[in-house]
């Protein structure tokens, strides 16, 4: 077994990829002037949240996500052995590094502060968490507010008789600046909470282990997890609406799969205005919900691409009129959870240890409504506005000229888009050509042709050297990361043994069945009955295939992964977190899922 | 349901039935009850052979002679038991019950899809007075009867034990009449294992209690209990149901059946690499040593079989459960004292998550 990773320092651009690296923030990047520390380093590609090659201003929210993170950490709790987590792009892909605190003494001086700022949160949960919930609604309201409007041939007479001594273009740049702004707000917000979340729930988790050394982590998460969760919202609402439709007679709009076709449909019809009242209400904010993990302005935002949800809504309508229940089984679901907890309770053999086991269950149960539910508000809804008003700013541009498509707005590394809205405004204000319509539709051709390139590369799963032991307590919640998988990557980098990967029992079961590869969840509608999902990851979004799979596989992620949650709460098998399930495995191979072993076999 | 019932099924053996089925039948009705599958089969009861000594026409006749006896007279008594016994081996079983007891065998034997099904016929005392009297060991047991003619003659065989040597000096020690002592008869299924083995409610590696440990090889359970079979281990969860462990052991050799005997014979590569169990089989070993060890309030160590005759779900039998008696009396205390603080900044310092990935746990 090879005992370390590809040096960053090694790796060459794919073909017709080079000069990739202008593509990104000068700071992101793997250089020689801090050659020994990123080289002395680990490194690991995070597909969680980043599978594929980034564009430049997507690149915005990795960096607003990764300080912020690192900051709570690092400045805010003094977590005590761990300082943040650094970030790189290496070839369009992201690679993640977590800062260990170097010294003991370090470790040691961190810890009163710790336990006096941790502390006050833990103590205060309830009324911080209720008081989040108004500010990511507040932000998210302040976001939607936005208004991005091309600059007018002449100011409004309005602007004189006012007194407002600037104009449009300030507007127009403000509003950009304000637009950043809040997003590395919304990256604030959504840091606030996590870390110490996940801290407690790692001292449940450390405890179970010890009282019980081969306790399944599923078995803890489940004693955890909530039951009414924010991010199932979504899917429920989809759920409602068919039974509506089947209940109230329009369920035959659906037998078209044109979204404008179906819509007209349902307004012919009194039940049929009513229903589309209903699904505007369960729009804002259900549907602001990402087929992908949010991170990119190409996952695709239900309430902008009708047609999925609407897809979605048609297939639960067969099921209603085949008599199925799609009630989420609520109370079976508590009860499971009451059970759970109440057996391994009395398995503990002192009232100390029980004391001890209600204490942290306890506290973990406080912070977990945050983990869960935060994702939908953050990377969901947040995300799905902001997009929106990129898109308004791309329409700008597209008018000016500056652009082809909408879309190339993402093109644009954050701080070149401000230059080139100057460069509009500037060139608007002086009555004189802008140099962008000259210069960006064939830079951001170029751009395109080097992303496709290196979409078409293959990311290693880490590069560096390896931690002797993985303690950075994030980096094991939040990307499944542990000692030994990085030993599986180690080995399976040498082609380790074929037709089988290993990764987190994250639910239980076993099945064999056919395997069906998506890479994007524009791919979701070629899943059969009784497949075997084999993903880079899932999206919550993706709630309704579970429905027709047997079982899932996912490249990246752990035991809270959303593949995780979602297929216990399915009842099917899952296996996550094995690297190279996408790679070594191909649509309609017979694959057997062990989700209680967390091993995977290709069968032929 | 009739006053004086011949016949039980052990899985229909209720409490009410218990005083007129002796200790033993009492016991496997008990562990049947509780969803402990000992392997099946049937109570005859004391009533059998309270009507058979009602119709026998020498009862008066042996009771007295035994009574003849001078206290301390052993070659009296020994001659007198032995003519006890052959009197007794001779008595009628009464039509009704005989008919029962053939019903019965034969229903055991299409249970089991084997023709005269090989079964055990054991002793099953009671006293009258005593109902708590053990009389462990006092009467005999018959092993790998097979037929309804033979069944019936180790019934009778069995109600002769009574008058065995040992027995008339145990109650004579104990102060029973032995008028007063009445005999049912167990009619058991004999265990034809295709695998067996041994399960602890905790897993003995390092007393974890939620973990129920499995030692299973091909065949009888001799080889795992006495150690010559190095067996498959598996690890299952109590709660969950996962098996979190499984640890497949080359089972070179097992005690198999062959004609009624038993022979430790060598095994082919192929059966003996190949995992002794199926996974429906673990867990329900699994939660068979879980009933156990909640019917008996304490860590348990049990010894099971899987039977190759009997049907899919139903075929993997408890032979015997006793308290685990090693990590049972260790408490398994978590060394937690700290409050909650502190124990978090231990967890992120010190984090024992770090050490393993998965829920394998290997």
């Amino acid at each position: 077994m090879a005992d370390r990773f590809p040096s960053p320092f090694d790796i060459e651009p794919p073909a017709g990829a080079e000069g990739w690296e202008e593509l990104y923030t000068y700071s992101s990047l793997f250089s020689a002037e801090r050659r020994e520390y990123e080289e002395g380093g680990f490194w690991f590609q995070d597909g969680v949240h980043w599978p594929e090659a980034m564009t430049p201003w997507d690149v915005t929210f990795l960096e607003y996500a990764l300080a912020s993170l690192s900051q709570y950490n690092t400045r805010h709790y003094l977590i005590p052995p761990a300082l943040g987590v650094d970030y790189r792009i290496l070839n369009g892909y992201v690679y993640l590094s977590p800062v260990p605190v170097a010294t003991p003494e370090e470790i040691e001086a961190r810890v009163p502060h710790f336990l006096e700022r941790a502390g006050y949160y833990f103590g205060n949960w309830d009324r911080l968490y209720d008081d989040w919930l108004v500010k990511i609604r507040e932000l998210v309201k302040e976001m939607t507010e936005l208004d991005v409007r091309p600059l007018p041939v002449m100011e409004d007479m309005e602007v004189i008789t006012s007194g407002a001594g600037k104009g449009s273009g300030d507007d127009l740049l403000a509003t950009y600046h304000r637009l950043l702004d809040l997003g590395f707000r919304l990256w604030q917000y959504h840091f606030e909470f996590l870390n110490l979340g996940y801290a407690a729930y790692l001292d449940f988790f450390g405890f179970c282990k010890q009282a019980f050394p081969s306790i399944p982590d599923l078995a803890i998460a489940k004693m955890v997890a909530g039951v009414d969760v924010d991010l199932f919202r979504p899917d429920d609402e989809l759920k409602k609406l068919a039974r509506l439709a089947v209940e109230s007679g329009v369920d035959g709009a659906f037998g078209s799969r044109d979204p404008a076709s179906i819509q007209a449909a349902l307004g012919e019809s009194e039940a049929g205005r009513a229903w589309l009242a209903r699904w505007d209400e369960a729009c804002e904010p259900w549907f602001n919900f990402s087929t992908g993990s949010g991170f990119y302005h190409s996952d695709k935002i239900w309430i902008q691409n009708v047609e999925v949800p609407f897809g979605y809504i048609a297939d639960y309508i067969e099921k209603v009129k085949e008599g199925v229940d799609l009630n989420r089984p609520i109370a079976a679901l508590h009860a499971e959870r009451d059970r759970v907890v109440g057996e391994y309770r009395d398995l503990l053999t002192s009232d100390e240890d029980r004391e001890a086991f209600d204490g942290k269950l306890g506290l973990s149960r406080t912070v977990f409504p945050y983990v869960e539910n935060h994702n939908f508000y953050v990377e969901h809804w947040a995300h799905s506005v902001l997009w929106r008003k990129m898109r308004n700013f791309g329409e700008v541009l597209q008018g000016a000229g500056f652009i082809h498509e909408v879309d190339d707005v993402f093109m644009f590394k954050r701080h070149e888009l401000a230059e080139a809205l100057w460069d509009l405004y500037s060139g608007w204000a002086v009555g004189a050509p802008s140099r962008g319509p000259g210069y960006w539709p064939q830079e951001i051709q170029r751009r395109r042709g080097i992303l496709t390139a290196l979409k078409g590369w293959s990311a290693p799963p880490a590069l560096g050297v390896p931690p002797e032991v993985v303690t950075e307590p994030f980096t094991v919640m939040l990307w499944g990361i542990t000692s030994d998988s990085v030993a599986a990557w180690l080995q399976s980098g040498e082609g380790g043994a074929e037709g089988s990967l290993s990764g987190f029992a994250a639910s239980p079961g076993l099945v064999e069945g056919p395997a069906r590869v998506i890479f994007s969840a524009d791919e979701i509608g070629d899943i059969q009955d009784g497949e075997i999902l084999v993903a880079p990851l899932t999206a919550p979004s993706w709630a309704p295939v579970f429905g027709k799979i047997k079982a899932t596989v996912t490249d990246v992620g752990g035991m809270m992964s959303h593949a995780a949650i979602v297929c216990r709460e399915y009842g099917l098998p899952a296996v996550t977190g094995t690297a190279f399930g996408t790679k070594k495995i191909a649509t309609g191979q017979m694959i057997r899922v062990d989700g209680n072993t967390g091993q995977v076999s290709v069968l032929d | 349901m009739c006053d004086r019932p011949h016949v039980i099924t052990f899985d229909t053996l209720v409490e009410e039935f218990k005083p007129v089925v002796g200790g033993k039948c009492a016991s496997l009705g008990t562990m049947s009850q509780a969803g402990l599958p000992v392997p099946p089969g049937f109570a005859v009861t004391t009533s059998v052979y309270a009507d058979a000594k009602g119709i026998a026409t020498d009862y008066g006749e042996l009771t007295a002679m035994l009574r003849a006896v001078p206290v301390g007279d052993m070659a009296g008594l020994a001659t007198a038991a032995a003519t006890a016994r052959e009197m007794v081996r001779r008595w009628p079983i009464p039509e009704e019950s005989a008919q029962e007891i053939r019903e019965k065998y034969a229903e055991l034997s299409a249970y089991c899809g084997v023709e005269d099904v090989p079964v055990a016929v054991r002793s099953s005392a009671t006293a009258e007075d005593s109902p708590d009297a053990s009389f462990a060991g006092e009467h005999d047991t018959y092993l790998w009867v097979r037929g309804a003619d033979e069944v019936l003659d180790k019934v009778r065989a069995c109600w002769a034990s009574l008058f065995t040597d040992r027995a008339i000096a145990y109650r004579e020690e104990m102060g029973y009449d032995h008028t007063a002592v009445d005999m049912g008869v167990a009619v058991q299924k004999m265990v034809r294992p295709r695998a067996a083995g041994v399960a602890f409610t905790l897993d003995p590696t390092n007393g974890d209690r939620s973990g129920i440990c499995i030692d299973s090889a091909w065949g009888f359970g001799e080889g795992v209990v006495s150690g010559e079979v190095t067996p498959d281990n598996f690890l299952v969860d109590k709660v969950m149901w996962s098996i979190n462990r499984r640890v497949i052991s080359p089972k070179t050799h097992a005690y198999l059946l062959a004609e009624d005997a038993i022979d430790f014979v060598e095994l082919e590569p192929e059966q003996a690499n190949r995992p002794s169990l199926t996974d429906e089989e673990i867990v329900a070993i699994a939660r068979l040593a879980r009933t156990a060890e909640k019917h008996y309030g304490c860590p348990q160590d049990i010894e099971w079989a899987v039977d190759g005759d009997l049907p899919d779900g139903e075929h993997v039998v408890l032979l015997q459960a006793r308290p685990e008696t090693v990590w049972s009396k260790k408490p398994h205390q978590v060394s937690t004292r700290k409050d909650l603080m502190t124990s978090i900044v231990d967890t992120l310092v010190n984090p024992l998550y770090s050490r393993k990935g998965g829920a394998s746990g290997s």
